[in-house]
Parts: structure tokens; C-alpha cells; sequence
């Protein structure tokens, strides 16, 4: 909202303060602003003049004019001008040498086209009024010679742009805001729609709300004898530009005029083309409308709108039809000033994608009890600026709406706000609202039942939200602000109007909490663990597309092509909610590398939506008057995908750096798993890794992760052609793994820590290549019994000496006990122990037995 | 006589004596390094040298002369073992002195062979703001980030045709009927924490959110929130900004400015905007004629989250039962708070994922 503060002055008398001081005072009302421009305050040394002699100089490619200008001084001025489109007696602006023009554009004595030019007569568009002109301004012959024309014509002035909140339609006027402003000044509103207009009998025009729930306020005025030629005057042109509205013709200009003003939306049609008896109601099935943007719209059955014979004429609040319009020959007027549903008006705007400044307004309440102001000072500015004739009578449709009544105790504002108001401060604050507030309460719709319990039932809304008290008054909101309706939206008058700043800070004692729950600890571990292996970050967006799916070489009917779908994604390449969090990771490793990066290894941890596969169609929309049934919020949770957490790491180029110590080591399958690993560890479980085929990891090097026999994840090399369709480094590695799947384990337990002395046994063992090695280590650690402490392998040999087709595995394994020195014995018959199941399983051979 | 060694044995001889002192005193000292040293040990102090073997023949001696024999052999046996034991320190300070010299390096050489990586600063800066208010009391609760419309918006007071739901520029998912959309705020956690929990509630829940715009320096179609939502007997406004106030400390320093602005959110009545004071002009660019502040656009004050007193509609939804319990409810920006704590200047950054941006802020913020 645009708010000239000249406007502002004529309904608030304002201190003498700056603009700046007015907009911190809106500002801490809640009308917050945006910015302040200001005009005309750089001009100076322009006045008023009257053409006496025009000489055309006619040796010129285009129309040159050297005129004489009296000033009001005397003798006078002689000064060149391009402009034809006045005559001799006009009276015009004239800037003198000297003179500033916005923008700092000086205005000096010199010779031009070989004349003397001492001066310039200007345009609106060289005063700053208007973006381009045509030609000189030319204004009232009675106009002042010699006067300033900054004074006279209201140039110098600061525009307040605020930006008014969705719930205060009555700020979208200057009505609203010099309320506002008169409160928070502490000074004189007087109301611009406190207009004595004339009680006149008989109706304009025959008109009916035939739809109730669509419109409950329909006035229509009539004007006769307009002037379609007559212009719309000066100052009201720089108003309407200035608050943002392009000046039109002098029939729209007054509408717009007045809602800016009032906050009423007027509309204006050429009465000579509205046949028969005007009606409000919604739109009949197959019903068009040609609006006046030529668009022909098909209308849907709960527009609303306003018809005639003809059938629909006007788009309720948002855009009137073409042929109703007002044209260059209109002389007869009907305005319309009507009070339609909010939300009708809502929705039909939000269906036809047709935001106008009727529209937002309505949208956000509107004051029923402006039309019949609103239409006089209308027609009233017609007949002044427009010579029309106000034709006697008015068409008053109108539905009776019960008042809204709002009974609170006097303390609970203050209760809300934590510091106490006297009744006399809530009384007062609301009166300067516009609410009339009486002693006592009055019955409201459900009564003031309060359970105790802190819990309450059933769907009395009203009810649930009644606020019952010592001292209750009974406040009725004015028309204006339709929304004030709860308790709570008094107190927060009170409280704003007293000052938010006004308020305490006080810090409140919360309960106890037990902390992070162990999986969000859990969460943080993961960050820190593969933040500290090696591996950065990345927050990708969740946003894929079925060709990153391909990329990743996935078959069809990959669980992970089972995607939820957007209805209106970002990029029609990306219309899906990721499955997998690798595509984003992949990207973003190529994004590094293509910056200058080789050696690149990320992780991210973020959910994947995953539909459920007999989930309903849709997510129920529950009531809001009562707590939702737990089978009701059940069957929402069963519509939602599942949204496990998972995460995932993507690696390439060297993991350990070459350098001054010597060459380095790639990146490769085995950094994976091993992130996978730090995963598990944080949680406190084993991993069990088993080789897998599984997209996108090549199928040779692929690891399924495991945490007993639930699968967690895969990690391994990627895929030559998952390389290839991401343009990846080769032999980049990846690991995703679902974090919810992990059971933090609950405290880890004290091992034994025996003083005894250890005894190391070595075993090489050798076994079919293709034997994993997990399966070799699990039938030691079962063969070697209790005594064993560690086991580890330090060697794998592949060669001539063990065999074709066989590798050798050498072990270290350590053996302890906790209340003995363990002898020879025992140590090797552990150790032949742990070879014999090892053999048995495996069909591992002692090397060199 | 016959009782004792009839051998005379000759290093007994004083002279003898003296010269196989003087020879091993020679030995020590001509001893060129700690290997050589321990030669000479060897030999004139060792088991097998002459002034052992002269000491292990005092036993032979008639008792008369054991003594005086003692005492000789005694004094021999001292200076030698006074002389090997200076030689020793000596020689030993010799080799500090050149060895570890020589295997001196160069310890200023880089080290970067298995580098650190870094978490990413929306998340440690969540957890952060989590921190706080754990320290407070609070617990941290967690929501669907694809959210059913009705936690979304309904729940939260903010019908379907409600001019604030068209601002929300949401993302539908599967059709615009299916009653699910990415959740654009973090507020629906509110709702699930008061069905979920028991009353008190006093919960924080940062998470990721969505709305429909384009990627830019300061807008992202995918940010974060932080949620904060407390419910009990008594709470007040007064009790918000206390709340927040704190909070502010917490993040940006003491000393901070804080303002409360009255404004508009469905889901609280009274609502508040809370502005911090610039971080770069301290407010002076607000002033007319000061020159113009980039960062505030010369407002003097920076939105940072919007609060208020939990809507009783809200409550109601929830069943909860608003003439009893009242609460407050705050959104706090992720992204701009991490622009305002880091000057972070553009959002692309980060959300790019350029390990550049990331790695300086390592694990926490």
C-alpha cells in the first residue's frame, strides 16, 4: 500500500515529524514499511505563467517556438520550447534560470536555435507527475501568475509504501492508515467516509442478491449527463500515480480514487448497455464472460457474478466485462458499490489466476458498511469533475448479518501479554480500534463450558475459544475489521497498541527435558564420524528425474523407480522426490570435480521418499474444531510416503594424498564399505558385509550391508556405466545406507581388562578365492573360543606357492585369559582349535602343513 | 705360611697396580666414541681385567696385608670407574649433540595426507540452535518433510482459501487433491508435538522446507526452519521474548538488538515479527541523509523469524484446551541466520556444495 503523506494529512492532523518519524510509528503498529519515496522536495523556482506571444520558427526540421512569458515580474520571459499543444493566454509552468527539475536537472539562461531562452515551460512528465507527457502542461486559466507550483499543485510530497498483512484489509485505504496513524499519534482522525450523503428514495437501477452467501451489501448509483471528455484533474492524477494506479479516464480514475481512499471497490458500467434488472448470483454451468482484458472466460458455477438479461456482465470483485465497460462516449453511469464473500471473491481470483486491487481488498475484508458512502463520494466527484447530473434514488440490496459480539474478562489482554493493562487502557485501546465495548457479557454461540482437564471434546468451536473471567466486557468490532472474531485477536489490539516494545523479557522456566533422543545423538555421531574420515557434506535437493535413475542403471521395476510424483516441480527434468540420495551426491562430486577437484569425497545424510504401496489415495483434510480421532491421524500417516533417513557417500580421485611421504592411494571400493562401517560403529552394531549384485555398484565389487539379517545399505565401486552416464571419475566409490534401519545399541559393556600376558599365535590359511573372508574370520573367532582376544589378518596372497585358484590368508591371532598366564598348551590347542572349524567350514588348509 | 697362596701374585704389586690403573685411565681417555668406551670397559673393568683379577687375590693374601692390599685395589677400582663413568657423559653429550643433528628435519614439511573433511554449516548450525534450547529444557521433535495439507495448513488456522496459504507458493505432490504437499514450513511439527506429546510441551524442530521458488542469491526452493513451540499454564508474551531474546544472545553475541514488530501469521494471535538490529550499519543507515546500508535496506533492522502466542484455534485442533494452557510459537530461517552469524553472502553457495564453502566451517559452527 502506497500512502501519499499529503493524503494522509487531510483525515489525521500529524505533527510536524518527518516521513521517516510516521513510518516507525505505522511501523510499530504493525504497518511495517517497506520504503519511503519522495517528490518534489528537489524542486524549486518553478512558477505559474501566461503565455503572451507564440512565435513559430519555422528554419527548423521539427516545431520550434519562441514565446514571451509573463511571470508575474515586469518584463517578460523569452523562452524556446518545442512543445505546440498550447496557445497564446495559456497558462503553463515555467521553470526560471536557476530552477531545479527532478532528477537535479538545472535549468540555466542560454541561447538556443538563435534565441535568448530564459526559462523552460515544462511538462508533467519534466515536474516529476507523470512517467511521459505529450505536450506542456497547460493548467486553469484562473491559476495565479507568478504563484510556485510546487505549492500550488501539491508536488512536494513523501510516499509511505507499507506492507499490510493479510488479515488487515481496512490498512488497504487511507482511511485505515490515518486511523492508525491518529492512534499512534495520539491526534484527531476524522473520518473520510463520514460523508452526510443525501437519503434519496425510489432505486438507480432495478437490482437483487439472488445468492446471500455471495453478496450481503449491493448499492447502485446512477449518474446522467457525464462528460466523457473531461479530464481527471491534476491532483488526482499525481495521487493515483503516486499510489501506484495509472490514470485512466476521469470515470475509472474516481473509482480507483475512492477505494484508495475509502477502501472501497467501485465498479462503473456504461448504463446505456445494461439491460433490464442487474442481479448477484453465482455462475450457471457453461456460462462466459468476455472480461474487459478480452479474455472470453468460462465461468465456473461458484463465481459470482453480476448479470443482467444479457446474462453475466461483471466478474464479482475481480474484473468487470467488456461490454459494460465505461468507453470514450459513455455518458450515463452506474456505480456499483457492493460487499461481496471473501472467500468467494478468494477463490474466484485463485481460479481465474485474476489478482486485481478490488480483488486483494475484498479478499481481505472489506467494510460492509461502506458501499452507501463510497458510491456518493463517487458519484459525488462525477458530477463535480465530470458535469454529470446524480440521478436521484439509490438501489440498496442488503442481507442482515448477525454483529460479532466478543465477550473477554478486562485482564485478558494483559494476561496474554504477561504485564497487567487496567480496564480503563483495554476500554480505551479498543475504542481507538473502532470497537464499541460494553460492561458485562452477552451469551455467545455454545456457551462457556471450560473443561479442566486441559483437554477438550466435541466441535464447539466458539465454545473451545470463549475466555470467561473476572470483569468480563463485551467488545463488538467494527465493520472494518472483520478480522477481529477471537478473544485473542482483542488482546493483541491492546498489546499492540500499547507497544510491543513495551513488553518484558522474561525468560520462562521449562521442565526438564531428557535431552536429544539416542537416534538424534546418533545422527550427529554419523555427521562427525565422516565429517572426520574425510568426507564433506552436501545438502542436495531431493528433487530427481527418471533419467538419474537411468544413469544409475536401475531395471525396471526397481523399487527405487517407484517414485511420489510433483505436481508442479521446478524443472520439468526433475518432477520426482528422491528414492535414493545418490544422484544428488553424484552430481554434486562432478560439480566439484569440474570446478578443479580430483580428489572429491562427500556424504549426506537426508530422508528418501519412498510411497507406500497400499497407501490411500489421498490425505484426509480432518476438522480443526477438535482433536483428530487416532484413526483418523492413522490413516493420514498410512497416505504418506515413508521418509526414512539414509545416508550416503560418494568418493573419488586419491582418498589418501600423494606427497612429499610418498604416493598416495585412490579411492576405491573399500574406502566405502569402510564408511559404511564408521556408520555402524557409531550405532554401536557390526556390520556384516556380504558380496551383492546390486545397481548402481559394479557387480563384481559390490558389498550388501547388513546388521543381522536386516539389509541396511550396499556400498562398492560404481558401475563403468553409472560412471559413464554421470561423467564421473573412474572407479568412483558410493556407499548408501539407511540410517533408520540402525538400532542404536543401548550402552556399550565394560569388557574384562585382563593384566595377564598375552600370547600371539600366526596361522596362514589357504582357501578358494572366491571364499570370503568374513566367513574364513567367523569360523576362527568360533574355532578359537573364549580365550581368543583379537584376531587379525595381515596378509592375503594370491600366487604360484599357494595354488591356482587359491589365496593364502594370514592371521594373527591373540590369545588371553583373564586370571592366568595361559601356557603353550593351551595357546596352541586354541589355536588348532580355531583352524579345525576354519577347515571344516571353509575347507581351509594350514599353509605349509 | 703354607696356609696362603704360595704364588706371588703380581698385580698385587703396588706398581703393578698403579700401571694397570694408569694404562685403563689412558684407555678411557683415548676412548674415541660410546662403542669404544664400552670396549675399554670391557677390559679394564671387566671380569677379566687385571685390577679384577688383583681384587679377586686379596683372599690369598696373609690377613696382615689384606688391608692395605684392599684399600689399594679399592682406590685403583674407583678412579677407573669415576674416569668411565665422566668419559661416558661425556662421550654421550658428544653424540646428542651431533647425532640428533643430524637427524634434525624439517618439521614445518606439510602434513595433508588424509584430510579432514567438514559437516555442513545449515546442519551444525540446526544443531546449534537445537543446543540452546535443549539447555533451556527443551526437546527436539521431528516431522514428515512431504506433510499431509491438513498439518500443514489446516491444523495450523490457515483455511484453504486464506490470502496467507496463497503466499505459501507450495509444492503439491501426486495431484492437488491428494491432501499432501512438501511441507512450507516447519510449523506442522508443532501440531504432531502437541498430539503426540503430553502437556507441558516445550519442543524445538529445525528441518528442511519447501516452497516454489527460483534459485537466486537470497531465495532457495528448498531452505530451513527452525520451529520452536512451547504450551503450558501461564505462558505469556512477555515469556516469547524473554525466549527469544536469549536465543538471539545465544547465536549472535550479548548485545544484540532485538525488536518485536507486530504482524500477521494465522497460527498465532498475537503474532510478532522479530527484527534484529543490522550487523552491518548498527541501524545508523535508517537515519535520513546517513548513507544507504545494502544489508537492511537502510531499515536499521533485519527480519529474522516470525512469533507469536499460539493461535487457541490451533490449540483447539489440537485438543488442547486454551482457556487452561496458552503457549508461544517461533520460525527462525536457517539460511539467514547462518547469513547473518557468517556473512554468507549468496544462498547458492549453499546449496552448490562446493567443498570451498564447507570445509572452513568443519564440524561445528
Amino acid at each position: 500500500m502506497k500512502v501519499p503523506l499529503s493524503w494522509l494529512r487531510e483525515y489525521v492532523d500529524l505533527p510536524a515529524v518527518t516521513a521517516h518519524e510516521v513510518a516507525d510509528k505505522l511501523t510499530a503498529a504493525g504497518l511495517k514499511l517497506e520504503n519511503i519515496a519522495s517528490h518534489g522536495h528537489e524542486i524549486k523556482n518553478v512558477v505559474v505563467g501566461r503565455v503572451l506571444e507564440i512565435e513559430e520558427l519555422a528554419e527548423f526540421k521539427k516545431p520550434i517556438r519562441h514565446c514571451k512569458v509573463d511571470v508575474g515580474e515586469a518584463v517578460p520571459r523569452e523562452i524556446v520550447c518545442g512543445a505546440v499543444n498550447f496557445v497564446v493566454g495559456d497558462v503553463v509552468p515555467v521553470a526560471l534560470p536557476g530552477a531545479v527539475l527532478p532528477g537535479g536537472f538545472e535549468i540555466g539562461s542560454r541561447k538556443t536555435y538563435g534565441r535568448l531562452s530564459d526559462g523552460m515551460i515544462c511538462s508533467e512528465a519534466e515536474l516529476g507527475i507523470a512517467e511521459s507527457s505529450p505536450g506542456i502542461l497547460v493548467l486553469p486559466a484562473d491559476t495565479m501568475i507568478g504563484a510556485d507550483v510546487v505549492e500550488l499543485l501539491g508536488l512536494r510530497d513523501d510516499v509511505l509504501e507499507l506492507e499490510i498483512t493479510p488479515d488487515c484489509g481496512y490498512a488497504l485505504s487511507i482511511r485505515g492508515v490515518a486511523r492508525e496513524a491518529a492512534t499512534a499519534f495520539g491526534v484527531a482522525f476524522r473520518d473520510p467516509a463520514a460523508i452526510d450523503y443525501p437519503v434519496a428514495g425510489g432505486a438507480s437501477h432495478p437490482a437483487a442478491i439472488a445468492d446471500p452467501t455471495a453478496c450481503d451489501r449491493f448499492v447502485l448509483r446512477a449518474v446522467s449527463g457525464f462528460d466523457p471528455a473531461a479530464p481527471s484533474p491534476l491532483w488526482m492524477r499525481v495521487r493515483l500515480a503516486r499510489s501506484g494506479m495509472r490514470p485512466v479516464s476521469l470515470a475509472v480514475d474516481v473509482t480507483n480514487y475512492v477505494m484508495l481512499e475509502l477502501g472501497q471497490p467501485l465498479h462503473a458500467f456504461d448504463r446505456a448497455t445494461v439491460q433490464g434488472e442487474i442481479v448477484v448470483r453465482r455462475a450457471e454451468p457453461g456460462e462466459t464472460l468476455e472480461t474487459l482484458d478480452h479474455v472470453v472466460r468460462k465461468l465456473h458455477v461458484e463465481d459470482i457474478l453480476i448479470t443482467d438479461d444479457s446474462g453475466p456482465i461483471s466478474m464479482a470483485g475481480t474484473m468487470g466485462g467488456l461490454a459494460t465497460e465505461i468507453s470514450a462516449g459513455s455518458t450515463d453511469i452506474l456505480i456499483e458499490a457492493a460487499h461481496f464473500s471473501a472467500t468467494g471473491i478468494a477463490r474466484e481470483s485463485r481460479r481465474h489466476n485474476l489478482v486485481s486491487e478490488a480483488s486483494k481488498r475484498f479478499e481481505r475484508g472489506v467494510d460492509r458498511e461502506l458501499p452507501m458512502a463510497a458510491s456518493w463520494r463517487a458519484v459525488d466527484l462525477l458530477c463535480t469533475l465530470g458535469g454529470g447530473t446524480a440521478e436521484p434514488g439509490v438501489t440498496h440490496a442488503s442481507v442482515e448479518v448477525a454483529p460479532v459480539a466478543i465477550t473477554i474478562p478486562a485482564g485478558h489482554p494483559g494476561r496474554v501479554a504477561g504485564v497487567p493493562y487496567s480496564k480503563e487502557t483495554v476500554v480505551w485501546r479498543l475504542e481507538q480500534v473502532g470497537c464499541e465495548v460494553v460492561d458485562g457479557a452477552v451469551a455467545q454461540g455454545g456457551g462457556h463450558g471450560v473443561a479442566a482437564s486441559g483437554v477438550v471434546s466435541g466441535g464447539d468451536l466458539a465454545g473451545k475459544l470463549a475466555v470467561t473471567g473476572e470483569d468480563p466486557i463485551t467488545v463488538y468490532p467494527p465493520s472494518w475489521r472483520t478480522d477481529l472474531t477471537d478473544p485473542n485477536d482483542l488482546a493483541e489490539e491492546v498489546i499492540r497498541l500499547e507497544g510491543y516494545d513495551q513488553l518484558p523479557s522474561v525468560l520462562p522456566a521449562a521442565p526438564a527435558g531428557a535431552g536429544l533422543t539416542e537416534t538424534q545423538r546418533l545422527r550427529r555421531r554419523v555427521g562427525r564420524a565422516l565429517a572426520l574420515s574425510g568426507y564433506v557434506e552436501v545438502l542436495s535437493y531431493p528433487f530427481i528425474g527418471v533419467r538419474d535413475l537411468d544413469g544409475l542403471q536401475l531395471p525396471e521395476g526397481d523399487a527405487r523407480r517407484r517414485a511420489t510424483r510433483l505436481v508442479n516441480p521446478l524443472s520439468e527434468d526433475e518432477p520426482l522426490m528422491r528414492t535414493t540420495l545418490l544422484p544428488g551426491l553424484l552430481k554434486t562430486l562432478v560439480r566439484n570435480v569440474g570446478r578443479g577437484f580430483a580428489d572429491v569425497a562427500l556424504f549426506e545424510t537426508g530422508l528418501v521418499y519412498r510411497p507406500k504401496p497400499d497407501a490411500p489415495a489421498t490425505a484426509p483434510i480432518l476438522k480443526v474444531d477438535r482433536r483428530p480421532a487416532d484413526d483418523e491421524r492413522d490413516w493420514i500417516e498410512a497416505a504418506l510416503p515413508d521418509q526414512p533417513v539414509r545416508v550416503a557417500v560418494v568418493l573419488a580421485g586419491e582418498f589418501d594424498r600423494s606427497g612429499w611421504w610418498g604416493p598416495g592411494r585412490a579411492a576405491s571400493w573399500a574406502d566405502a564399505i569402510e564408511a559404511a562401517r564408521a556408520v555402524a560403529r557409531e550405532a554401536g552394531v557390526a556390520l556384516d558385509v556380504r558380496a551383492d549384485r546390486h545397481e548402481p555398484w559394479h557387480p563384481g565389487r559390490c558389498a550388501a550391508l547388513y546388521v543381522g539379517d536386516t539389509l541396511v545399505g550396499h556400498a562398492g565401486e560404481l558401475h563403468p556405466r553409472v560412471v559413464e552416464a554421470y561423467g564421473l571419475p573412474p572407479r568412483t566409490a558410493a556407499m548408501e545406507l539407511e540410517l533408520s534401519r540402525l538400532t542404536p545399541a543401548g550402552p556399550a559393556q565394560t569388557p574384562p581388562v585382563s593384566t595377564y600376558p598375552v600370547a600371539t599365535q600366526d596361522v596362514a590359511l589357504i582357501v578358494p578365492a572366491d571364499t570370503p573372508v568374513t566367513a574364513v574370520e567367523a569360523a576362527l573367532r568360533a574355532g578359537a573360543g573364549e580365550l581368543l582376544e583379537s584376531i587379525r589378518l595381515f596378509d592375503v596372497y594370491a600366487g604360484a606357492q599357494v595354488g591356482a585358484g587359491n589365496k593364502s590368508l594370514a592371521y594373527t591371532l591373540r590369545f588371553r585369559a583373564p586370571d592366568r598366564t595361559l601356557t603353550a598348551e593351551e595357546t596352541t590347542a586354541a589355536r588348532e582349535a580355531a583352524v579345525a572349524v576354519a577347515a571344516e567350514r571353509t575347507g581351509a588348509q594350514l599353509r605349509g602343513a | 705360611m703354607s696356609d696362603y697362596d704360595p704364588v706371588e701374585v703380581t698385580p698385587l704389586h703396588a706398581d703393578e697396580l698403579a700401571r694397570a690403573e694408569a694404562d685403563a685411565l689412558a684407555a678411557i681417555k683415548s676412548a674415541a666414541d660410546l662403542d669404544a668406551l664400552k670396549q675399554v670397559r670391557l677390559a679394564h673393568a671387566g671380569d677379566r681385567s687385571p685390577i679384577a683379577l688383583a681384587n679377586r687375590e686379596i683372599g690369598a693374601l696373609p690377613p696382615a696385608a689384606r688391608a692395605e692390599a684392599g684399600k689399594r685395589i679399592g682406590g685403583a677400582r674407583k678412579a677407573i670407574a669415576d674416569a668411565l663413568a665422566a668419559r661416558q657423559a661425556e662421550l654421550e653429550a658428544e653424540r646428542d649433540a651431533k647425532v640428533l643433528i643430524e637427524e634434525t628435519v624439517d618439521v614445518t614439511l606439510p602434513w595433508d595426507r588424509a584430510p579432514r573433511g567438514a559437516r555442513h554449516p545449515l546442519t551444525t548450525l540446526q544443531e546449534r540452535v537445537a543446543d540452546c534450547f535443549v539447555a533451556m529444557g527443551y526437546e527436539v521433535a521431528e516431522g514428515p518433510e512431504l506433510e499431509a495439507e491438513w498439518y500443514n495448513f489446516d491444523a495450523l488456522n490457515i483455511a484453504p482459501d486464506h490470502p496467507a496459504r496463497s503466499d505459501h507458493d507450495t509444492f503439491f505432490v501426486e495431484s492437488v487433491e491428494s491432501g499432501k504437499v512438501l511441507r512450507t514450513q516447519t510449523s506442522p511439527v508443532q501440531i504432531r508435538a502437541l498430539l503426540a506429546r503430553d502437556l507441558p510441551v516445550y519442543v524445538i524442530s529445525p528441518g528442511k522446507v519447501f516452497r516454489t521458488d527460483e534459485l537466486d542469491a537470497t531465495h532457495t526452493p528448498v531452505f530451513h526452519q527452525v520451529e520452536g513451540l512451547a504450551v503450558d499454564k501461564g505462558l505469556t508474551m512477555a515469556h516469547l521474548k524473554g525466549t527469544l531474546d536469549r536465543f538471539a544472545e545465544v547465536m549472535f553475541g550479548e548485545g544484540i538488538s532485538t525488536r518485536f514488530r507486530p504482524n500477521y501469521f494465522p497460527f498465532t494471535e498475537p503474532s510478532a515479527e522479530m527484527d534484529l538490529r543490522c550487523f552491518v550499519c548498527r541501524g545508523s543507515s535508517a537515519t535520513p541523509g546517513s548513507p544507504p546500508c545494502r544489508t537492511c535496506k537502510s531499515e536499521g533492522w533485519i527480519e529474522w523469524g516470525g512469533c507469536g502466542m499460539v493461535n487457541p484455534r490451533v490449540l483447539v485442533a489440537c485438543g488442547v484446551d486454551p482457556s487452561v494452557y496458552s503457549g508461544f510459537a517461533f520460525g527462525m530461517g536457517i539460511e539467514r541466520t547462518l547469513m547473518f552469524r557468517h556473512n554468507a553472502e549468496d544462498m547458492r553457495d549453499m546449496i552448490e556444495g562446493d567443498i570451498r564453502f564447507t570445509l572452513p566451517f568443519g564440524l561445528e559452527v
